[in-house]
């Protein structure tokens, strides 16, 4: 019989919280985590808003000593790991057999963006010579996995995805396969970015991609809205704890739903722009539906992709009706970057997150920020008041600039 | 500078840029052994006594530092004490 993967733990820092509890309590609630940018001087920018965690203290998870020596994102992803790793009951010894089994797979759309600036500050300013040892270590996109298998004695694959906003669902659908096909019994998966720095803000303004909305930050981030203008930039964190299903019985494990497809496509077609008409999105969306077995009419729940840009909420309506049909005027659908704003690398992992607890609790949190309906994008998005709805299986889209498209399928596990 | 004024700035330096436990820094400490600095946290230090005493210490120089003692020695030297 083919290995099953479900989800045992679960844990987050993301601007509505710095915890699961809070977290979702926040989401249900169509609380704004979106701001003023505080973490630096953003008053020449063009773009001066955005989703920070307040109040994070990397202590509260890490030595000092250790701290100091990490970007922000590799931070953000070891606290949402050790909460999830907690959540689920799982640690290893260094000897432990088990570890051997145990792997990781993170997401990250850019790395340690904070210290590539810093970095070069130092070089331009300062010298070459005075360039931090630590600098490439800080920087590169795949420490958040080394630091939390060096941390947790994980010794199994340990991998990390680089696609953009489809980053951290790359590596839950690819954590997930690397179980099914036996290589591993655990596997910590998830995303994180910690993007808010001069850099990447003026890059994303200068794209053309980040809302201007200045006046009412927490009403900036409204997908699906006819007066939409962008999206707001995020930071955040979010693990997912995959189990092979025996594996997580066995230890009597407490699980919380179950993934059970993943579908990818390329849009083949612009760096930034999705392919008008959605081909691309439906197709991922498709795969996914296929990899678990199920008809659209199963689907309970669409976690959008939902960034709150003309191109993308328009283009993801329209994909979602090609896969869908008449059943996309009915499934409920939501986006998470309203309360959140967009998390980028980590956008993926937090919204399956997102669609694990609404699998679990029978609630889907609403699309915040919606009052005037855009003739494009005229579909049920939950608007500004969480539902209940009895969900047995939800699909989260996620998709990158490059034209990543990728679609997960989470379920109640039976 | 004295001695003494130069261990004090020393602890201060591995306290604050290098995050180290003040309690376990002791003039016999090793960094490799004691207090557990590896080698990108040796190149972090010697920035930092560069940086802070004004010295420059070439890196043949360096290899030969092996406790907290013996990074007062050289800081010494190269400030002609």
């Amino acid at each position: 019989m083919s290995r099953r993967v479900v989800v045992t733990g679960l844990g987050t820092v993301n601007p509505l919280g710095r915890d699961v509890a809070s977290f979702w309590e926040a989401a249900r609630e169509g609380e704004s985590g979106i701001g003023e940018i505080t973490h630096f001087d953003a008053s020449g920018m063009k773009a001066r808003i955005a989703g920070e965690i307040a109040d994070f203290d990397p202590e509260e998870y890490i030595e000092r000593k250790e701290a100091r020596r990490l970007d922000r994102y590799d931070q953000l992803f070891w606290a949402s790991t050790h909460q999830a790793l907690a959540d689920a009951g799982i640690s290893y010894a260094e000897d432990d057999p088990e570890a051997m089994r145990a792997g990781v797979a993170v997401g990250s759309g850019i790395g340690g963006m904070i210290s590539f600036q810093n970095g070069i500050d130092t070089m331009r300013e300062r010298g070459p010579d005075r360039v931090s040892p630590l600098t490439i270590t800080q920087i590169i996109s795949n420490m958040a996995a080394g630091l939390v298998s060096i941390r947790y004695n994980l010794f199994g694959p340990n991998t990390c995805t680089v696609t953009a906003c489809a980053a951290s669902a790359n590596a839950i659908g690819d954590a997930a396969e690397i179980i099914k096909r036996g290589a591993a019994d655990v596997m910590v998966a998830g995303g994180a970015e910690a993007p808010v720095c001069e850099f990447a803000v003026a890059g994303f303004s200068q794209a053309r991609a980040l809302s201007l909305n200045h006046d009412d930050p927490q009403g900036a981030s409204r997908p699906f809205d006819a007066n939409r203008d962008g999206f707001v930039m995020g930071e955040g964190a979010a693990t997912l704890i995959l189990e092979e299903s025996e594996h997580a019985h066995a230890r009597g494990a407490e699980i919380y739903g179950e993934i059970i497809g993943y579908g990818m496509s390329s849009d083949g077609y612009h760096v930034t722009l999705p392919r008008p008409g959605g081909g691309g999105a439906a197709r991922a969306m498709q795969h996914a539906l296929d990899d678990a077995g199920l008809a659209a009419t199963d689907v309970d729940y669409i976690n959008a992709h939902g960034t709150s840009t003309m191109a993308n909420d328009a283009t993801e309506t329209a994909a979602i009706k090609t896969v869908f049909g008449d059943g996309a005027y009915s499934v409920p659908i939501s986006s998470t970057k309203s309360m959140t704003g967009h998390l980028l690398g980590g956008a993926g992992a937090l919204e399956s997150l997102v669609c694990i607890l609404a699998i679990r609790d029978g609630i889907v949190p609403p699309t915040i920020n919606y009052t005037t309906p855009d003739p494009e994008c005229d579909l049920d998005y939950v608007p500004n008041e969480a539902r209940s709805v009895e969900v047995k299986a939800a699909m989260t889209n996620s998709f990158g600039f490059g034209g990543h498209n990728v679609s997960l399928v989470f379920a109640a596990h039976e | 500078m004295d001695r003494a004024e130069v261990e004090a700035k020393m602890t201060d330096l591995l306290v604050d840029e290098l995050g180290l436990d003040r309690d376990k820094i002791t003039m016999s400490a090793t960094f490799e052994e004691d207090l557990e600095v590896d080698s990108l946290g040796v190149v972090e230090l010697l920035m930092a006594l560069e940086d802070n005493f004004g010295v420059t210490i070439p890196d043949e120089e360096a290899e030969a530092i092996g406790t907290v003692g013996q990074a007062v020695d050289v800081v010494m030297e190269k400030l002609g004490g």
